[in-house]
């Protein structure tokens, strides 16, 4: 038997782990009442009704990346302890199949976390509210920095997923590799969330994040099947 | 036609060595069976074979693909059942088996009947819309061989496959992983009557080597027994 095709096997593990995250919603929520609890924080420890510009840009993005990390961490988890991921070497499929699917799995997750802490940022935390365009701006900036997050997280997790301090190799290592992302969002979106209002996301930074994701996904491309395989 | 062959397959972890020289031929349609103390190497034997671990050295070969550089043919080629079922207890049965059948190529009607004629086949068609989680182990266990043969392989790699089932549920397994399907197979037992029963080649391994190699027949039960000793 030849297998599913890279594309039938990247939709069939992606419309698997939906329907898992559906099933018995677990990550999405952590990830969601993290945010929330992490806004709470920062309103008592910066004791300020409402921030803008360089601040507020920083506060979404440090939330944003911490609450991923949750994302992180549980990425394996069922392939681990359910024996998903033998199952799936098991199968004569290519690799990047499951990279594709748990990168995309995890950008949905960031996707649905952030239609969520967004508004809640804005409500929360952030000054005068940027108009339409600037929220525009702000969702190109959530969108190339979610995939960043996504490919280095899923090639973060595959390693951590066959050691035994997952949760400290997950930290060790994506912390570090997402510093050039939280750079680049949080100064493409300062001048969004400035005071003034009326900004929008710097170009250069977006082209920043744009050739972050594309040299990880290269990189992750090529290194995944040796994370995957023994 | 050879279906297995092994040429000095050893596999290590760091300085332990768990298989050493496993050299053998399988004929197509013949069953090795493959016997051992816990911790002789039956499980990392199978592994190798089902390509989940790298041979530390040696080759091993089904229908004529290299598992280390031929990975892909031989994952087509091959069933196996471990020790953990492979599935996923917030699925279905019916869930499971689809995601299976969608990895493997099947898809549509032919994937659904496929699915439905396997969970008759296993006594678990009126459960096939249960989650996984709800099951008793025995019932974990038929699910499991309908995924190790969902797409109908060569090769049949079974860690012992009997465990956890009774004796209506191991009856109803037969024509899956029995003799009467036909396959390939490779078993790992603890039962010597059972397993010699069942196998055309009986490998004895104790502590990763080969102890013992005779064609099954020319195998007693006191045989395997020394291997646990």
């Amino acid at each position: 038997m030849s297998g599913a095709g890279l594309l039938g096997a990247t939709r069939a593990i992606l419309a698997k782990e939906l329907l898992l995250e559906r099933r018995a919603p677990q990550t999405i929520v952590a990830m969601a009442l993290f945010s929330a609890t992490t806004y709470v924080i920062f309103h008592f420890a910066l004791q300020r009704d409402s921030i803008a510009g360089n601040l507020a840009s920083g506060v979404l993005w440090v939330t944003v990346l911490l609450a991923a990390m949750l994302g992180i961490g549980r990425l394996f988890i069922a392939d681990r302890d359910e024996g998903g991921l033998d199952g799936f070497l098991l199968a004569p499929v290519d690799r990047t199949a499951l990279l594709a699917a748990k990168a995309l799995t995890l950008f949905v997750f960031l996707l649905v976390l952030e239609a969520v802490a967004v508004p809640l940022f804005g409500i929360l935390l952030l000054g005068p509210s940027p108009g339409a365009g600037g929220w525009a701006g702000v969702l190109l900036v959530l969108v190339l920095a979610d995939l960043g997050i996504a490919v280095v997280g899923t090639l973060v997790a595959a390693i951590a997923v066959r050691t035994r301090s997952r949760d400290l190799i997950t930290s060790i290592l994506a912390l570090p590799l997402l510093i050039p992302v939280v750079i680049g969002a949080s100064r493409a979106t300062a001048d969004v969330f400035a005071a003034t209002g009326a900004g929008s996301p710097g170009g250069r930074w977006l082209l920043v994040l744009a050739l972050y994701d594309l040299v990880f996904a290269l990189l992750a491309w090529a290194l995944f099947d040796f994370l995957v395989e023994d | 036609m050879s279906a297995i062959e092994l040429d000095g397959i050893a596999r290590s972890y760091g300085d332990r060595r768990a298989l050493e020289d496993v050299t053998l031929t399988l004929d197509e349609g013949a069953t090795l069976v493959v016997f051992g103390p816990n911790g002789a190497g039956k499980s990392t034997l199978l592994r190798i074979l089902a390509t989940l671990l790298r041979p530390s050295a040696g080759h091993a070969r089904i229908f004529g693909h290299d598992v280390r550089t031929d990975g892909w043919r031989v994952r087509g080629a091959i069933g196996f059942l471990g020790h953990d079922a492979l599935l996923y207890g917030d699925l279905t049965a019916q869930e499971n088996l689809a995601y299976q059948a969608r990895l493997y190529g099947l898809r549509g009607d032919a994937a659904r009947n496929r699915i439905a004629q396997l969970l008759e086949a296993v006594g678990l068609e009126g459960r096939a819309d249960d989650r996984v989680h709800t099951f008793s182990r025995g019932m974990v266990q038929r699910l499991a061989a309908c995924r190790a043969v969902l797409h109908d392989p060569q090769v049949l790699l079974l860690d012992e496959p009997r465990a956890n089932l009774d004796p209506v549920a191991a009856e109803l397994l037969e024509p899956l992983l029995g003799r009467t399907s036909g396959r390939t197979r490779v078993i790992t037992s603890h039962d010597p009557a059972g397993g010699l029963a069942e196998g055309d080649l009986a490998l004895g391994l104790r502590a990763g080597r080969p102890a013992l190699l005779r064609p099954a027949s020319a195998v007693s039960a006191a045989d395997i027994g020394e291997l646990y000793r």
